[in-house]
């Protein structure tokens, strides 16, 4: 547990991601309001609040593919009006919420299309993590599990090299055994790749998170180290709605 | 018996000419969400310019045939390609609007086809061994029929040869199932977009030439006749699927030629009323995936 | 902030004034026309009190009011529809049919065949609003379709097949028939498009034209609010139906006969270029698009064949002499470059002229 202090102080090494003023609509109904972020070059940074505040919707602006004003900086890049294939270019891995697998493509199919031109692709990192995705490889993704289909789309993030991972509630819906299964492969992934991550599993954000950014009604309205926050129960009381006075409960989040 | 036969060899050859048609309409529809109405026009320009062909050739020749198949699939892969790349890519994801720019060309394009070849059916003939029939089981079966259900068979194949075998294919297989995802792995799905319009321009433009073959004519509105039948066989089948639109093809023309010929003309009632069916039971079509 | 919001003052404040006075004026106007002599070449083919121009005016009214009915459609529910004409057409075809086959008066036919209307338009709108957006639209076209071959197979010798089928005028008041009375069915072509457009704007602003327009926005939010998207829109789409109706029995007085091409899936587009044209969502652009729309159509087929464009190269002459080729480019140039159409380019240079009149005041 100490180790994740010393990680925690990594934040100040200068940020791969920066978001601000970030606001964002779908079908003209504003979805963010007023969303400042950064990710450090290493580690993971979480991205908490309670459902409907607008994290999953930050990582969709993020990534282009909502209506979106603000600025979004990436390794010193601007991304203002770039369309959503060109920010991935840029080197970001999304792993939507739902997983978002091609379900009538194979697991091999589903890779394959990941591959992005211009750089290696690291079969062997993905197929050392999850082995059982080189046994289904011409399995068609959806008759997958739901923990399968996840490390299918991890597997997609991790195959090109990214600068920065959007991983949205990677254990939403998983048994409990699935969730430390994707806990240990966000943690490997971490060590190669700065990662943001949506989650409501405050377990997984405590073992594997070292900053955090709490978000409410469309707006952050803190940032700070993971565990500084899930040890302050005022705070995640009042924008987490649950009381962490020690372990969190696996929760299962819907949307 | 032969009766029987002989409507069944006609409905299949009607069926392949659907699905030249929706095959293509599904396939756009199903990765861009576009309801194409200048699908139509494919296939009437690729019908016109084929006979054009033909007749320079020799209509009556194996060559001019075989060069008007190729010169119609091209013209409609071509009108297809500049349509997609030069309008309805400028109005890009607002499918109302894009909708309604498919409607004004093909008002516009039949317009002009009616100027140049004039309003009437022109009447046309290819090679004498087309126009004979082959005794099947007692049923005299018109040479034609073959020829359009094999072309048909070959498009279909090609189709998801190219579908499952190649780096384009995959792209417009997981466009149709999920394009923003496409994009977020860095694709840029428009290409894919011109290339399903570019396919599909191609078999509706050789399906213009072998349609023209098995009604025995070529008009401006040959292809708006056979576009309503192809919309209808799309939401039957399942809009986006290549494999529903193959089989509501056959099950359509069947259907249409049995009842015309038994139940006193009333085809294409059968066929509003098997779309009603199929809407009350299943809206989203025999084998489509989800409600868009 | 506060100079945009007086500008909207400004603008509002004129057009209510303008709102009121110009109708009126406008239709005094169009009422005295088949008394006054006006002639206005290239766009009407004679003065004003001849029976052709009157028949074309009341011809562009009919379309105008026709336009309006799919406006609900369009433009309120946003509902793209390729079946509109099916409705239209059982308003002309029902009226001939009943006319012939019964001889009742006029105005018990009118009754009954308006009462079918409604129920037709509710029982396919129920069975067609089980899906939305594209799919909606070719189930839409699919059913106009079996009413086109119905009309065109003339079961039961009822429809005429493709000839059609006359008005049989002996119910029919005398005022209403011949073309010494064209100027009577100018005057009820009148009528119906101001208690078309009155009928639309009370439709619009009921709670069920609101309910549609926040569907049309945000279907989800509508849901959550316990409202029933579905029965919303059908009863947008029974209007749109019923009104659509009424106006194809007084189109069958004017034109006296009743044609397949009414039912048919082109006449829906033409009623779908015409509010495009005037701009989505506007009810007096829908009108505007609907009048230019007929006379042009109308027109262009004058100009084809004038000499101006006879003498032409064959290269240039040809898509001349196509006016529905001009109106389909003009359409999609419109779609592409003024996504407004007319009323919404108007509102824009209007605002622009504003713009440009507070600046120069203020300087």
């Amino acid at each position: 547990m100490t180790t994740h202090d010393d990680q925690g102080s990594t934040a100040h090494s200068p940020a791969i991601l920066t978001v601000a003023g970030l606001s964002a609509h779908i079908n003209g109904q504003q979805v963010v309001e007023q969303v400042d972020l950064e990710v450090p070059a290493t580690g993971v940074t979480a991205l908490l609040g309670r459902n409907g505040v607008g994290k999953t919707s930050t990582i969709k602006a993020i990534m282009g593919l909502i209506e979106r004003s603000g600025t979004v900086t990436l390794a010193g890049q601007e991304t203002e009006g770039l369309p959503t294939y060109k920010v991935a270019r840029l080197g970001v891995g999304y792993v939507p919420e739902d997983r978002e697998v091609f379900a009538g493509l194979t697991v091999a199919e589903n890779l394959k299309i990941a591959e992005r031109a211009g750089g290696g692709h690291h079969y062997d990192l993905v197929y050392d993590l999850f082995p059982e995705l080189y046994e289904r490889a011409d399995q068609a993704a959806g008759t997958l599990s739901g923990g399968q289909q996840q490390m299918v789309a991890l597997a997609r993030a991790l195959l090109n090299d990214n600068k920065v991972l959007l991983v949205d509630e990677p254990t939403k819906g998983l048994a409990p055994r699935l969730v430390s299964d994707v806990t240990a492969a966000l943690a490997k992934a971490a060590e190669l790749v700065p990662v943001l991550l949506v989650e409501q599993n405050l377990t997984v954000v405590r073992d594997v998170a070292q900053g955090a950014v709490v978000l409410s009604g469309g707006r952050t309205v803190h940032t700070g180290g993971a565990l500084a926050l899930l040890r302050d129960p005022e705070t995640t009381q009042r924008y987490l709605g649950v009381s962490t006075g020690g372990a969190a409960n696996p929760k299962e989040a819907d949307a | 018996m032969s009766t029987v036969i002989l409507l069944f060899a006609t409905g299949l050859g009607l069926g392949a000419i659907y699905f030249l048609v929706a095959s293509g309409l599904s396939l756009i529809y199903g990765l861009m969400g576009v309801l194409n109405f200048a699908h139509g026009v494919f296939l009437s320009l690729g019908a016109f310019l084929g006979w054009e062909v033909a007749q320079m050739i020799g209509s009556n020749t194996w060559a001019g045939f075989a060069t008007s198949l190729v010169v119609g699939a091209l013209a409609g892969a071509v009108f297809a390609a500049v349509t997609e790349r030069f309008i309805v890519q400028r109005l890009y994801n607002r499918h109302i609007e894009q909708v309604l720019v498919t409607v004004g060309l093909a008002l516009a394009a039949v317009a002009l086809f009616d100027g140049i070849w004039g309003t009437d059916p022109e009447f046309i003939r290819g090679p004498q061994w087309l126009a004979q029939t082959t005794n099947i089981a007692g049923a005299s079966i018109p040479n034609d029929v073959f020829v359009t259900i094999s072309a048909a068979l070959a498009v279909l194949l090609s189709i998801v040869l190219f579908l499952k075998k190649t780096r384009f294919g995959m792209v417009i297989r997981a466009g149709v199932e999920n394009r923003s995802m496409v994009m977020a792995l860095g694709i840029d799905v428009r290409t894919a977009f011109t290339l399903v319009f570019t396919i599909g321009g191609a078999a509706a433009g050789l399906g213009g030439v072998l349609a023209s073959h098995y009604f025995g004519y070529v008009s401006p509105l040959l292809g708006q006749t056979l576009l309503l039948y192809a919309f209808i066989v799309t939401v039957i089948g399942g809009l986006g699927s290549l494999l529903g639109a193959a089989i509501a093809s056959v099950l359509v023309a069947l259907m249409q030629q049995f009842a015309n010929f038994y139940l006193d003309g009333t085809g294409d009632f059968a066929v509003v009323v098997l779309l009603a069916l199929v809407l009350l039971t299943k809206p989203s079509g025999l084998l489509g995936r989800r409600q868009v | 902030m506060t100079q945009v919001q007086s500008q909207e003052q400004v603008t509002t404040r004129s057009a209510s004034k303008v709102g009121l006075l110009a109708p009126i004026v406008l239709i005094v106007v169009l009422a005295l026309l088949p008394l006054l002599n006006v002639s206005v070449p290239g766009l009407l083919p004679g003065p004003t009190y001849t029976p052709g121009t009157l028949q074309l005016l009341a011809l562009a009214m009919l379309m105008a009011s026709l336009a309006l009915s799919y406006h609900l459609l369009l433009g309120v529910a946003g509902l793209l529809s390729f079946g509109h004409a099916l409705y239209f057409g059982a308003g002309v075809y029902g009226l001939g049919v009943v006319l012939e086959q019964w001889e009742i008066p006029l105005a018990p036919a009118m009754l009954v065949v308006f009462v079918g209307c409604v129920l037709l338009a509710t029982a396919l709108g129920a069975v067609s609003l089980r899906v939305t957006g594209i799919p909606f639209a070719m189930v839409t076209l699919a059913f106009a379709q079996a009413g086109s071959v119905l009309a065109r197979r003339d079961p039961g010798a009822l429809t005429g097949g493709e000839e059609g089928l006359s008005l049989n005028t002996g119910p029919v008041p005398d005022f209403l028939v011949s073309v010494s009375n064209t100027r009577n069915l100018y005057w009820l072509a009148l009528v119906t498009v101001i208690v078309t457009y009155l009928v639309v704007r009370w439709v619009q602003s009921s709670r069920a034209g609101h309910v549609a327009e926040a569907t049309r926005e945000n279907e989800l939010r509508v849901r959550v609010l316990g409202m029933s998207p579905y029965r919303v829109k059908l009863v947008i789409f029974v209007a749109a139906g019923s009104i659509a109706g009424a106006v194809g029995m007084v189109y069958l007085l004017l034109q006296s006969s009743a044609v397949p091409t009414v039912v048919s899936a082109d006449f829906t587009i033409s009623l779908l270029l015409m509010v495009v044209l005037g701009g989505v969502g506007s009810r007096w652009g829908a009108v505007a698009g609907a009048v230019i729309y007929t006379l042009l159509n109308q027109r262009l087929s004058t100009l084809a064949s004038s000499d101006f464009v006879q003498g032409l190269p064959e290269i240039v002459q040809l898509p001349l002499s196509e006016p529905l080729f001009i109106l389909g480019t003009l359409f999609v140039l419109v779609v592409l470059f003024l996504p407004g159409g007319i009323a919404g380019t108007t509102a824009a240079l209007r605002t622009r002229y504003l713009n440009g009149r507070k600046t120069s005041e203020g300087e």
